[in-house]
């Protein structure tokens, strides 16, 4: 077998198991919204978006699970996707001269702009993972909170703090959601795309 | 050793009455290894609180290398943990190597793990030295260590031309094979290293002070050690078989024949021991590695160092270091940098107990107990 078609397999094997996880947590969780993102890299590492009204309640279970037992959040990090025209040819039909024609237009695309929270889970017990699952804030301006995942796992306390500092994502149920890296009160979140840094190094305080 | 709720119990109970006293411990103080603080709440000389202060180092890395290449990241992973450069760059090429798929030839991946392990050898060392000064054995222990870690380094500047930023691996190999020799100065190193290790040992483990001192003290248990993601030989200290060397077999670990130690109590002697005895395990791998390395090219042909563009996607890459799980996470989006690259720091998140383990402790103890956890603040405020 040449790498490529073992990588292709491997692909396919984790995609089911991340199938099946998704299967198993919509057997207990009927009314959850999840989705998987594809990865496009040859890391095979897809991933499960949840939504935020069962986040807390589908950790528990993904930690608690006897088949799963992802007791580890070892890596958690955030994301900024802001607003990105994308360019995309669509065929729409037009009447030319009397007669219809099928045609190509390129038209602008806007996706949606949100922070993201991105959890890279692995089971220390059962020795498997990375499980990767992400939550999405609605946008990235007013409403940037997102359920906080340190009750369940604290190694996401200073995790989901420095995100809440670089990022500016609220993470709700958090136990001390305080910057962590940068001073009490610097004002932006510098890691953000949009992020502009001042002359002088500092912000006026 | 008083438990937190009799302290509270006694000061209720105190007629006379006395107050807290909350004391900033760093980031200038020679036990917090750098520009780390604490502010310590302190009942007498005992501890009722602590929580650390970050930041002093901070320097936004993360943002850094989403403004170069990604060849250009790597010099600046060697100032993360600025004590393992060489894991450093390990951890962040496995990653990429994640994210473009390139292969490793087979000569490269036994460098890799060989001056992995000899930076797993000083870091142990050096930490147990660095331990020991904090328990007032102040120079000797330490200076027999970086003794011997300046003999690794010295190998290290004839491979890389740097005894500490080596900036040595690239994606899909290394920068430059061995030179002359080396492997015969390497394989004389690691022999005396094991005698080192005996005397070192026979110095240290025994010793009546340094055991009044460390046992029992910052006991950390399995169950909260999993839930707050402390790994290396911290968690190991605490009696759980995680070592990512066995679990992902990354590189050419399968290959290798060793044991993981493990600690039964987790306490500040256990965390020391496990790390003695992780350094016998290392040696024992080096000789292995040292006598099956193969010739051949060290870097894969295909791997293209500038301008490298790997497909959209995304990829978390982890390994082994000396002091815990260390692993970069990046997003491409098709470019020529990172879309988003991020450090998971095994030396901030092991802190996340920091205040449990020290409850109820000594000032004196407090030392001891950050110093057994091993952070480098080069990583924690990246």
């Amino acid at each position: 077998m040449t790498s490529s078609a073992r990588a292709c397999l491997k692909t396919r094997l984790l995609m089911q198991t991340l199938e099946q996880i998704k299967d198993r947590i919509t057997a207990s969780f009927p009314d959850a919204r999840l989705e998987i993102i594809a990865n496009g890299s040859p890391a095979n590492q897809p991933s499960l978006l949840l939504d935020h009204a069962h986040a807390r309640q589908i950790a528990r279970f993904l930690r608690d699970d006897p088949a799963l037992r992802f007791d580890y959040a070892s890596n958690v990090t955030g994301v900024d996707w802001p607003e990105k025209i994308v360019k995309e040819k669509i065929k729409v039909k037009k009447i030319i001269d009397g007669v219809e024609k099928e045609m190509e237009e390129v038209s602008d695309r806007k996706t949606s702009a949100f922070l993201e929270s991105v959890y890279h889970l692995y089971s220390m017990t059962l020795g498997h993972g990375p499980l990767v699952i992400r939550l999405r804030t609605v946008n990235r301006g007013d409403d940037v909170a997102l359920p906080s995942l340190t009750p369940v796992w604290r190694s996401c306390e200073f995790q989901e703090r420095e995100i809440f500092d670089l990022f500016g994502i609220q993470f709700q149920g958090h136990p001390d959601l305080r910057r962590i890296l940068m001073w009490d009160n610097f004002v932006d979140h510098p890691m953000r795309k949009d992020y502009v840094p001042t002359d002088s190094g500092e912000v006026a305080l | 050793m008083m438990a937190v709720s009799d302290l509270q119990t006694s000061r209720a109970g105190d007629s006379a009455g006395h107050d807290l006293l909350e004391v900033s411990m760093g980031p200038h103080h020679p036990s917090t290894h750098g520009v780390f603080r604490m502010n310590v709440v302190l009942d007498g000389e005992t501890v009722v609180k602590l929580s650390p202060v970050f930041g002093y180092l901070h320097r936004n890395h993360e943002k850094i290398a989403e403004k170069n290449s990604y060849l250009a990241s790597i010099p600046y992973t060697d100032r993360l943990d600025y004590i393992c450069s060489m894991t450093n760059n390990w951890a962040y090429v496995l990653s990429v190597e994640k994210l473009t798929g390139l292969a490793v030839p087979e000569r490269a991946e036994y460098i890799r793990v060989i001056v992995g392990e000899l930076t797993r050898l000083f870091n142990h060392a050096c930490l147990a030295g660095f331990l020991l000064q904090d328990m007032g054995a102040l120079g000797t222990p330490l200076m027999y260590a970086f003794r011997e870690r300046e003999k690794i380094l010295d190998l290290f500047e004839s491979l890389s031309g740097a005894r500490m930023m080596c900036n040595y691996m690239r994606f899909g190999g290394c920068r430059c094979d061995l030179p002359d020799g080396w492997l015969e100065q390497a394989a004389k190193t690691v022999a005396n290293f094991d005698s080192f290790l005996d005397h070192f040992e026979a110095l240290l483990t025994g010793n009546e002070i340094i055991r009044a001192r460390s046992d029992g003290v910052g006991v950390l248990p399995a169950a909260l050690a999993i839930n707050a993601g402390v790994t290396g030989p911290g968690l190991r200290a605490s009696g759980v078989n995680y070592d990512i060397r066995k679990v992902d077999k990354y590189g050419i670990y399968s290959r290798f024949d060793f044991r993981v130690p493990l600690g039964e109590r987790g306490d500040v002697f256990d965390r020391y021991m496990v790390r003695i005895l992780e350094m016998r395990q290392s040696l024992k791998i080096l000789e292995a590695a040292m006598r099956d390395i193969p010739a051949g090219a060290i870097i894969d042909p295909k791997a293209k160092l500038r301008n490298l563009r790997p497909k959209a996607g995304e990829a978390y890459g982890r390994i082994e270091g000396p002091k815990g799980e260390l692993g970069f996470y990046l997003i491409s989006d098709g470019s020529a940098t990172p879309y988003r690259f991020r450090i998971r720091p095994p030396s901030l998140i092991n802190l996340t107990v920091l205040e449990d383990m020290c409850l109820g402790h000594t000032i004196a103890d407090v030392v001891i107990i950050l110093g057994s956890i091993d952070i480098v603040l080069g990583e924690v405020d990246r």
